[in-house]
C-alpha cells in the first residue's frame, strides 16, 4: 500500500526501474544517470521521512504491513511460550503475553495484538482489549514478579474496547488497577509504543521504568479522528487534530512524557522488520541492564517520581 | 376631602423587591416537580419524594461534609498553563479564562482538609461546570498533592468525582495525570491511608479508568452515570440501543464494581461511621 506522501518517491523509483531495464552494463552515460537518480531518490526519501507531519506518522503507525507485537516477539526471542487467560472470564486475543528468552535471559513479554487479515483482525478485535485482556496482562506481570523476570510491554492499540460487555465487566476498573499495580511491581518494566498508543487503553500496560516510542508511532489521550469529531463534529480535521495533540514520538519526548525514541529504518518499520527488531532487542538489553543495577525499591520510587513530575501548571 | 391621607406620593416600591422570591429560586426536576431552592438546599440538593440527586459542585459538597463548613483549601491559586499552545475553536488560555469568569473556579477540582463529624479528612471534589469536569495537569496535580497531605498527616482521603474524563486540550499531559494519581494511590496503600472514592453523575473516561475506581471503597450516588466509554460511543460500536439503566450506579453495583450506593442526605454520617470502624 502506498501512502500519499510516498507517491513522489514511488514515481522516481518507477523511473529508475525503467532506466535500469533500458541501460546495458557498458553504457556509462546511462549508468551515471542511474546513480544520480538513486541519490535523488535517497535524498527525497530522507527529506520526506524526516519532515513527516503528525498525521502522516499516524498513517505509518497503521500501515497494513507494520509489524505487530508477536512479529517482534518472534524476531527477538529464541524461545517463546505464550500464556493465556485471565483466570476469570476468558482469554482475550487482543492482548498476548508469555515468557521469552532474549540472549539467554528470560523476560515476560506482553502486548496488544492486531490482526493481519479480516479473519485475524476480527479474532484480535483490532487490537482493542476487553477488561479480561488487562487482567490477563496483570496476571502475567505478577508471575514475572514472582520469578523475578523483567517485563517488556508492546503498546499498539486504537483504544480499549468500548463495548457493552466491556462496561459490564469493568473496563475502567481493569485499566485503573493496572496503573496502580504496575507502580508496585518489583521487577524492571520497559514499555515500547510500537504503533498506536490511544489513551487509557494504551496506558493500561504502559507504566514503566522506561517508556519508549518507535519513531513513527503515536501516543496521546485520544485519536486524531475522535479529537476532530469532538472539536469540529467531523473527521475532516484529523490532520489538524494530529498536530494539536503533539502525539508523535519526538513531541512526546520533548514534553518529557516518554523516556526516549527508537529510530525506525528509512521508510518505516515495515520496510525492514529484521533491522527494526534488532534495534528493539539491542535497546531492551541495554536498558534492562541499567534497570537491574538498581535496588527494587529505588526502581519503584524512581518510577513513581517520574510519572508524578508530569504535568504543567501555573501557581 | 379624602378619608385617608397619603404620606408619600405614588408607588415607590420597586417591582423586584415586592416579589416574595427573586428569579432562579425554583428548581424543576427532570420528572417535572418544582421545588424551592431553599427546600432543595435543606435536603442536601435531593428533590424531596423523588430521590433525584441534583448535580452540585465543590462548594456544596464542602458545606455538606465539613463541620460548620470550616475547611482549609489547598493550592487555591493553581491554574492551567498552555504547554501545547492548543487552539481549537478558541485558544485554550482564552477558554480557561472565560470558564474561570463564568464559574468563579480556578479549575475542575478543589481540594481541602478539615473535620467531618469530628474526624480529620482530606476531600478532593470535582466541579463539572468547569469544562465538563475534565482532568488536565491542574486536576491531576491538585489531587496528587491532596493525597500527599493525607499520607503525611495519616488522615483519610475522600475523592468526589464528577467528570467526562481527561482534558483533550492538554493531550498527553492529561493522559499522564491518570498515571500520576494512580501512583499516589499506590503510596496511600503503602501508608495505609483509607481512600474512599465517591462517583457522582457523571463519571466516565480517564477518571473512571484511574482514581475513581481505585478506592478501598468505591461508592456512588443513586442514578449516577458511571462508565469507561460514553453511552454514545458504545451505541455506535455495537449498533444497537443500550439496555435501560445501562451504566447507572445501580448497574455498576450489580456488576460488582461498587461497595454501596449512598443517598446524599446520609452521606456524611455513613462515611464517618465507616471511617470510625476502620480507625477503631
Amino acid at each position: 500500500m502506498l501512502l500519499d506522501f510516498e507517491k513522489p518517491i514511488a514515481e522516481l523509483e518507477g523511473k529508475l526501474e525503467d532506466m535500469k531495464h533500458l541501460a546495458s552494463d557498458s553504457d556509462k552515460e546511462v549508468q551515471a544517470a542511474v546513480k544520480a537518480l538513486e541519490r535523488k531518490i535517497l535524498d527525497l526519501k530522507k527529506e520526506t521521512f524526516e519532515n513527516l507531519t503528525g498525521w502522516q506518522r499516524v498513517q505509518l503507525s497503521r500501515h497494513p504491513d507494520r509489524p505487530y507485537t508477536l512479529d517482534y516477539i518472534y524476531e527477538i526471542t529464541t524461545d517463546f511460550i505464550e500464556l493465556h487467560g485471565d483466570r476469570t472470564v476468558s482469554d482475550d486475543k487482543a492482548m498476548v503475553g508469555g515468557f521469552g528468552t532474549i540472549d539467554g535471559q528470560t523476560f515476560m513479554l506482553i502486548g496488544q495484538q492486531k490482526g493481519r487479515n479480516t479473519k485475524q483482525r476480527q479474532m484480535r478485535n483490532f487490537g482493542m482489549a476487553n477488561p479480561e485482556g488487562y487482567r490477563k496482562a496483570l496476571r502475567l506481570m505478577r508471575i514475572a514478579e514472582k520469578f523475578n523476570k523483567p517485563i517488556i510491554t508492546f503498546i499498539d492499540t486504537p483504544g480499549a474496547f468500548p463495548g457493552l460487555e466491556a462496561e459490564e465487566r469493568g473496563q475502567g476498573e481493569a485499566i485503573a488497577r493496572n496503573l496502580k499495580e504496575m507502580f508496585q511491581l518489583k521487577v524492571p518494566i520497559i514499555c515500547i509504543v510500537i504503533g498506536e498508543g490511544a489513551s487509557g487503553g494504551a496506558l493500561g500496560i504502559a507504566i514503566g521504568d522506561r517508556v519508549l516510542m518507535l519513531q513513527n508511532s503515536w501516543y496521546s489521550v485520544i485519536s486524531p479522528e475522535n479529537c476532530s469529531t469532538i472539536l469540529w463534529r467531523s473527521w475532516d480535521y484529523k490532520e489538524q487534530a494530529a498536530e494539536l495533540l503533539k502525539l508523535t514520538a519526538k513531541d512526546m519526548a520533548s514534553l518529557s512524557l516518554i523516556d526516549g525514541v527508537i529510530n525506525e529504518p528509512l521508510g518505516g518499520a515495515h520496510t525492514d522488520v529484521k533491522w527494526m527488531a534488532a534495534e528493539i532487542k539491542k535497546t531492551i538489553l541495554s536498558v534492562t541492564k541499567e534497570l537491574q543495577a538498581l535496588d527494587p525499591h529505588e526502581r519503584i520510587s524512581q518510577r513513581i517520581d517520574k510519572f508524578c513530575s508530569m504535568g504543567v501548571v501555573k501557581e | 376631602m379624602s378619608w385617608f391621607k397619603r404620606s408619600d406620593k405614588g408607588i415607590l416600591t420597586p417591582t423586584e423587591s415586592k416579589r416574595e422570591v427573586p428569579d432562579g429560586l425554583w428548581f424543576k426536576s427532570p420528572a417535572g416537580k418544582i421545588v424551592h431552592t431553599r427546600e432543595l438546599k435543606n435536603n442536601a440538593f435531593v428533590v424531596p419524594d423523588e430521590e433525584f440527586h441534583v448535580r452540585i459542585g465543590s462548594a456544596e459538597y464542602f458545606e455538606l461534609l465539613f463541620d460548620e463548613n470550616k475547611f482549609t483549601e489547598l493550592d487555591v491559586n493553581m491554574e492551567s498553563a498552555d504547554p501545547l499552545k492548543f487552539k481549537d475553536t478558541k485558544p485554550y488560555p482564552k477558554r480557561i479564562k472565560e470558564t474561570q469568569d463564568k464559574t468563579e473556579l480556578k479549575d475542575a477540582v478543589r481540594t481541602a482538609y478539615g473535620k467531618m463529624n469530628g474526624l480529620d479528612i482530606t476531600i478532593a471534589c470535582m466541579d463539572f461546570s468547569f469544562i465538563g469536569g475534565s482532568m488536565g495537569s491542574v486536576v491531576g496535580e491538585k489531587i496528587a498533592r491532596a493525597m500527599d497531605h493525607s499520607i503525611k498527616n495519616k488522615i483519610p482521603f475522600l475523592m468526589i468525582s464528577r467528570s467526562g474524563g481527561a482534558r483533550m486540550m492538554e493531550a498527553g499531559l492529561s493522559l499522564m495525570q491518570m498515571a500520576k494519581t494512580s501512583a499516589k494511590i499506590a503510596l496511600m496503600d503503602e501508608a495505609k491511608v483509607p481512600y474512599i472514592s465517591l462517583l457522582t453523575d457523571p463519571t466516565t473516561g480517564g477518571v473512571t479508568a484511574s482514581y475513581a475506581m481505585l478506592g478501598d471503597f468505591n461508592i456512588a450516588e443513586p442514578g449516577a452515570l458511571i462508565g469507561f466509554a460514553g453511552p454514545r460511543v458504545i451505541r455506535e460500536t455495537i449498533g444497537k440501543d443500550l439496555p435501560k439503566g445501562f451504566q447507572s450506579a445501580e448497574f455498576v453495583l450489580d456488576h460488582g464494581f461498587l461497595d454501596f450506593i449512598v443517598d446524599r442526605r446520609s452521606l456524611k454520617n455513613k462515611l464517618s461511621t465507616l471511617l470510625r470502624m476502620i480507625a477503631q
